[in-house]
């Protein structure tokens, strides 16, 4: 694999009984936050999950760099309702550290994660995939219920994953959001 | 009124406040993979197997161990389907287990009165190989959890966390969801034969469902779930042996009014 080369996708297709998207071929780079667009059913979600082996490779090659470390946050929401279950617990639990949390979000720490509001259950799930030791980081639609504040947080956790040199793989609907943090953009038509 | 104390009650005593520590631990974890029918299934099913080896003249416990690990496999095979498949699956073992049980009862005295003692409980006739079994197993279930309980949380809650790391020597999710399945098979086996069916159900599923309604965190859960297991043990065995009454039954209905203060808070919090 080519110096700073995270992982590399040839003429892949991928899906669960079908193949539902490709074939692709793309590389993400140490430092490289790719945004990645398209309708709805387009094969986005689909595609991250292949990487993990949550979906099926039908054809084509996934390359990835020796002992390489990745984390997916999945557009569901965590399976939380009813479980006695509190945001710090979560973050240990996920191995990232509560320094840098916004302040906001520092007083909901003891609470069960099923009292938290969409929103904040959202950035406590995308906190401790930024904040591990993960070579490359797959976000699929990671500003859902998320306020103005928290995304801007968000961006600027992305700014600094580029700069310690992970990858970063962003599903996401809003234009926006991918405009502002995304070094460049893929478009599944 | 006899003690708990006395020698005569002493290691049946004992041997149920193990089960009443570690059949809540099973459950706080079924119920966090909303598997707390399986339970009921592995133990109907270790009954079987109990009854099936006293047939055959085998160790009743040899029989148990043997089906509820049987039945740990089945559900093994099945833990790639949907939630509601899964269920169905675990309800279908459970019936299957209740209906051959009945008709080897029916068909076969010599497991009638195996049936009566899994079915109802047999706590005061166990003895001091039950007792070591049951403090073994707890403890052994206690250390296993120490060491994987995380490993279990993460598989529920991040699925994919690290995934596709191939450099770590570690047991995958899927393996480590089988060595919980195989040990709480394990423990209800065992725990089926000292304290009966249903008994063992009420312990490994009432605490739980209080813990999961009052728990603060999964820590404080913990401790409200084995609290809760322990106390009920004790007041159902004191008042068993106050009132002449079996322990299983009592238990029981100790523990369904302990739960309805957890239906009613998880009612408010489902409102929410």
């Amino acid at each position: 694999m080519i110096d700073g080369v995270l992982l590399r996708v040839e003429e892949m297709t991928a899906g669960y009984t079908e193949p539902l998207v490709g074939p692709l071929s793309l590389t993400l780079k140490s430092g490289e936050v790719v945004g990645i667009r398209g309708p709805n059913g387009s094969g986005k979600s689909t595609f991250l999950a292949s990487l993990v082996g949550a979906s099926r490779v039908f054809s084509g090659r996934v390359d990835k760099r020796p002992e390489l470390r990745i984390v997916f946050m999945r557009q569901k929401p965590l399976p939380v309702k009813g479980i006695p279950f509190c945001a710090s617990e979560l973050l240990a639990l996920a191995g990232a550290s509560a320094e840098g949390l916004p302040s906001r979000y520092v007083a909901q720490l003891g609470e069960r994660l099923d009292a938290l509001s969409g929103g904040q259950l959202q950035f406590f799930t995308l906190w401790p995939c930024l904040n591990t030791r993960a070579d490359v980081v797959l976000l699929d639609e990671p500003t859902n219920n998320l306020d103005a504040k928290s995304i801007a947080d968000l961006a600027q956790l992305l700014r600094r994953k580029k700069d310690e040199g992970r990858g970063v793989f962003v599903v996401s609907h809003d234009e926006r959001f991918i405009d502002a943090t995304c070094d460049r953009t893929v478009n599944f038509a | 009124m006899e003690s708990p104390f006395d020698p005569l009650f002493f290691d049946p005593f004992l041997t149920g406040a193990a089960y009443a520590v570690a059949l809540p631990l099973v459950g706080l974890a079924l119920r966090l993979r909303d598997e707390w029918l399986a339970a009921l299934a592995f133990a109907q099913i270790s009954a079987l197997g109990a009854l099936l080896a006293l047939v055959f003249a085998a160790p009743a416990s040899l029989g148990g161990l043997a089906a509820a690990v049987g039945a740990a496999a089945v559900k093994q095979a099945f833990e790639g389907a949907g939630k509601k498949a899964r269920g169905t699956v675990y309800a279908l073992l459970f019936l299957f287990g209740w209906g051959a049980s009945v008709l080897l009862v029916v068909n076969l005295p010599i497991a009638e009165h195996a049936a009566h003692a899994l079915f109802d409980g047999q706590l005061y006739f166990t003895g001091r190989t039950h007792l070591v079994y049951a403090f073994l197993l707890t403890g052994a279930l206690i250390v296993f959890l120490r060491l994987l309980s995380r490993r279990l949380l993460r598989a529920h809650f991040f699925p994919d966390f690290f995934h596709a790391r191939t450099d770590v020597a570690e047991i995958s999710e899927k393996h480590v969801v089988l060595l919980f399945d195989l040990a709480a098979a394990v423990v209800l086996a065992f725990a089926t034969m000292s304290v009966g069916v249903m008994a063992a159900f009420a312990l490994l599923f009432v605490p739980p469902l209080i813990a999961f309604a009052w728990g603060r965190n999964w820590r404080h859960a913990t401790a409200i779930a084995v609290a809760v297991g322990v106390a009920a043990h004790l007041t159902a065995f004191v008042l068993a042996l106050a009132l002449d009454q079996p322990y299983g039954p009592l238990l029981g209905i100790l523990l369904i009014v302990a739960a309805v203060s957890g239906i009613r808070r998880q009612k408010t919090e489902d409102r929410r």
